[in-house]
C-alpha cells in the first residue's frame, strides 16, 4: 500500500470516529433529533447515520434513550408523586464477595435508578425513585439494608432538582434579545 | 451646525417657535434611520415570533470572563484605564493576534474601544477628511456608510456578487471604480452573507489597494467563527501592514455583546490618530468589561471551540433545509448568517418578509437592509437554539410550499 492509500485509510478511521463522537454527543443533547436533522447537522447522509447509531447501539456503547424530567411540574400535570432520593452505601467485603457481586444484587431491584461504585467516605452511590418517601424508606430498611455486605446506609432526599443530564430547569426558556440587530 | 449658529439664523429668537433651534445637521438628514430599523418595529409589534434577524450570540459569556469582571467590581476597578485600555489587555490581545500571522506593539499599535463598532467609527472619523472617497464593499454591517457620512467621507460602494460568492475581487472593485478611493472598507467573515475570504483570495484584492494606494479597514469581528479553512487578514500579506487597520473584539466570539468591548491594530500613526478621537469620545472601554476581556483571552479558547462547533452545526442543518426545500443560498463558511435568495414568485426582499412574518411569524432581514448587492436575499441568523432554528425552517417551507 502506497503512503497515500495509508494516508487515505487514516483519515477514513478518524473521520467515522469523529461522525461517533459527533453522533452521540447529539444524541446526549437531544435523543430525539430525527435521522434526518442529525444527517443535516454533522453533513452524513441518513443512512450513514443509521449506520453510526446502529453500531453505537450494538457495541453497548448506547445503552437506551431516556426523557430528562422535570418531575415536580410533572405532579401538576400528571398527579403523580415522585420521590427521588440518594443513598449512600457502605458494605464490607470478605474472601467470597465482591463489589460486583454486590451491585449485582442490588442493580436488579426496579426501585433503583443508577447505582456507581464511588471513592471517597463511601462505596456505592444509588440513585432511588418511588412514590412517596415512606416507599423509598421500606425499600432502603427492608430491601438494600438487609444485604448483609451492607454495613451502612445514609439517605437523601432531593428536596429540589436545578439541573439534571445536562438540562438547566428553568421557568422560561425565553429569548430576551432584540428580535431585529444588525 | 451648532445650537448658537442655529439661533442666529432665527435672527435672535423672533421666529423661535415656528423653526426648532435644534436642525439636525445636513450629515444626519442626509443619512437615512437603519433599513434594519422599521423591520425591528414590525417584528417587536408581534407576539411569538422566532427571530432569525438577530445579530448576536444566543450563548452568554463563559463564567470565568463573567466572574473576572465580578471580581474586578469587588476590588472597587470602577476608574478610567489609560485611553488605550489597560496594558495588560493590549499585551493579550497582541499575542493572540498572533494566531493570524499579525504582530503588533501592545504600546503603539492596539487600541481598546467601546466595541469593534466604536473602533470603526473612529477610524472614520480619525482617517477620513471631507471629500475623501471610501470604497464600502456591500452587502455589509449597517454602520459603515452612515460612520463615513459623518466622518464627512463619500461613500463609494462596492457591491459584491452571488456569482463571486460574494468576496472582494479586483474585478468588482474596478467596477465600481475604486481605483480611486483612498480607503476600502470591508468585513469578512461578512455579516451579513456569511462569505470568508481565503488568503489566496485576499492576495489579488491586496495588490489592486498596493497599485492604487488605498488604505483597508478590515473588519475581522468574526474571525472566529469561520467553519471552513482558517481566518485569514490582509494585513499579514506583504506590503499591507503600513496600510490596513484591523478590527475585532468580544462580542461575537465571547459572546459578550454587552460588555461593548472591542479593538483595533495598525500602524503607529493610525492608532494614534483613532485614539485621539477615542479619547475625546470615549476617554477609555469600559473597564469592568477589560478585566472580562483579558480573562476571556486567558482561558476561554475551549467555550469559544465549543460555540463554534454548536453554530457549525447550526450552519450545516439550516444550510441543509434551504437545499430541500429548493430556496438558493449561498454556501456560507463564516459568522453566524445564512443569506438565502428570495425564492419564487417573490421579486422582493422586503416583501417576502413581511409577508413571511405576517403569515407565520418569522423574522428574517431583508438583504437591501446592507447596501448594495444585498437585494433579491434574506439575511436569516443562526445564532438562536435548534429547536427554534428547526420551528423556523419548518415554517418558511410551508410558506414557501402554500406560494407555489
Amino acid at each position: 500500500m502506497s503512503d497515500q492509500s495509508d494516508d487515505a485509510a487514516a483519515d477514513g478511521g478518524q473521520d467515522e470516529t469523529e461522525a461517533r463522537a459527533e453522533l452521540l454527543d447529539l444524541l446526549c443533547e437531544n435523543a430525539r433529533y430525527s435521522t434526518d436533522d442529525l444527517a443535516r447537522m454533522t453533513g452524513l447522509d441518513a443512512a450513514e447515520v443509521e449506520d453510526v447509531i446502529a453500531d453505537l447501539e450494538s457495541a453497548g456503547v448506547v445503552q437506551g434513550y431516556a426523557a430528562v424530567v422535570d418531575w415536580e411540574r410533572a405532579e401538576s400535570v400528571t398527579e403523580a408523586e415522585h420521590v427521588h432520593a440518594l443513598v449512600e452505601l457502605n458494605v464490607e467485603l470478605d474472601r467470597e464477595t465482591g463489589y460486583e457481586d454486590i451491585a449485582d444484587r442490588l442493580a436488579q431491584f426496579p426501585e433503583v435508578q443508577a447505582l456507581r461504585l464511588v471513592s471517597g467516605n463511601y462505596d456505592f452511590a444509588l440513585e432511588v425513585e418511588e412514590a412517596s418517601m415512606s416507599k423509598v424508606s421500606r425499600f432502603i430498611s427492608e430491601k438494600v439494608a438487609p444485604v448483609p455486605e451492607i454495613t451502612q446506609t445514609v439517605t437523601h432526599y432531593v428536596m429540589d432538582t436545578y439541573k439534571e443530564a445536562g438540562h438547566r430547569f428553568e421557568e422560561t426558556g425565553d429569548d430576551d434579545r432584540l428580535s431585529v440587530t444588525p | 451646525m451648532s445650537l448658537d449658529e442655529a439661533e442666529g439664523e432665527d435672527g435672535g429668537g423672533e421666529d423661535g417657535e415656528s423653526e426648532a433651534p435644534l436642525v439636525p445637521s445636513q450629515r444626519v438628514q442626509n443619512t437615512p434611520p437603519s433599513g434594519i430599523r422599521r423591520f425591528f418595529e414590525l417584528a417587536e409589534e408581534m407576539d411569538d415570533v422566532i427571530s432569525l434577524g438577530v445579530g448576536e450570540p444566543d450563548f452568554t459569556a463563559p463564567w470565568t470572563a463573567r466572574e473576572a469582571a465580578i471580581a474586578s467590581l469587588e476590588r472597587g476597578q470602577t476608574s478610567y484605564t489609560a485611553n488605550r485600555g489597560m496594558r495588560e489587555l493590549r499585551e493579550r490581545i497582541a499575542e493572540d493576534a498572533e494566531r493570524w500571522d499579525l504582530s503588533y506593539d501592545a504600546d503603539e499599535e492596539v487600541i481598546v474601544t467601546a466595541g469593534a463598532s466604536e473602533a470603526i467609527d473612529a477610524a472614520f472619523r480619525a482617517l477620513v477628511d471631507p471629500g475623501d472617497t471610501v470604497a464600502v464593499a456591500q452587502p455589509c454591517y449597517v454602520s459603515y456608510e452612515p460612520g463615513v457620512r459623518f466622518a464627512g467621507g463619500e461613500v463609494l460602494p462596492v457591491p459584491t456578487r452571488a456569482a463571486d460568492e460574494f468576496k472582494l475581487t479586483p474585478d468588482v472593485l474596478r467596477d465600481a471604480g475604486a481605483e480611486d478611493a483612498d480607503l476600502l472598507v470591508y468585513c469578512f467573515p461578512n455579516n451579513p452573507t456569511g462569505a470568508t475570504m481565503s488568503v489566496e483570495e485576499l492576495a489579488p484584492v491586496a495588490e489592486f489597494c498596493k497599485a492604487n494606494d488605498i488604505g483597508v479597514l478590515s473588519d475581522e469581528i468574526y474571525a472566529d467563527l469561520t467553519y471552513e479553512g482558517d481566518h485569514a487578514s490582509i494585513a499579514a500579506l506583504p506590503g499591507m501592514r503600513e496600510r490596513t487597520v484591523v478590527f475585532n473584539g468580544f462580542s461575537k466570539a465571547y459572546a459578550m455583546t454587552g460588555l461593548r468591548l472591542g479593538y483595533a491594530l495598525g500602524p503607529a500613526g493610525a492608532i494614534e490618530a483613532i485614539n485621539r478621537v477615542h479619547q475625546y469620545a470615549m476617554l477609555s472601554a469600559p473597564t469592568t468589561a477589560q478585566y472580562a476581556a483579558i480573562e476571556a483571552l486567558e482561558s476561554c479558547a475551549d467555550e469559544v471551540a465549543e460555540m463554534r462547533r454548536q453554530y457549525d452545526r447550526r450552519r450545516q442543518f439550516v444550510l441543509s433545509r434551504f437545499e430541500e426545500m429548493g430556496v438558493e443560498c449561498f454556501e456560507a463558511t463564516g459568522a453566524f448568517y445564512v443569506f438565502p435568495e428570495v425564492p419564487d414568485p417573490w421579486t422582493d426582499a422586503e416583501t417576502f418578509a413581511e409577508d413571511l412574518l405576517e403569515a407565520e411569524s418569522v423574522a428574517m432581514v431583508p438583504g437591501d437592509a446592507f447596501g448594495a448587492g444585498g437585494g433579491g436575499h434574506l439575511r436569516a441568523s443562526y445564532a438562536t437554539g435548534l429547536d427554534d432554528l428547526k420551528e423556523a425552517m419548518d415554517r418558511l417551507e410551508r410558506f414557501v410550499e402554500d406560494a407555489d
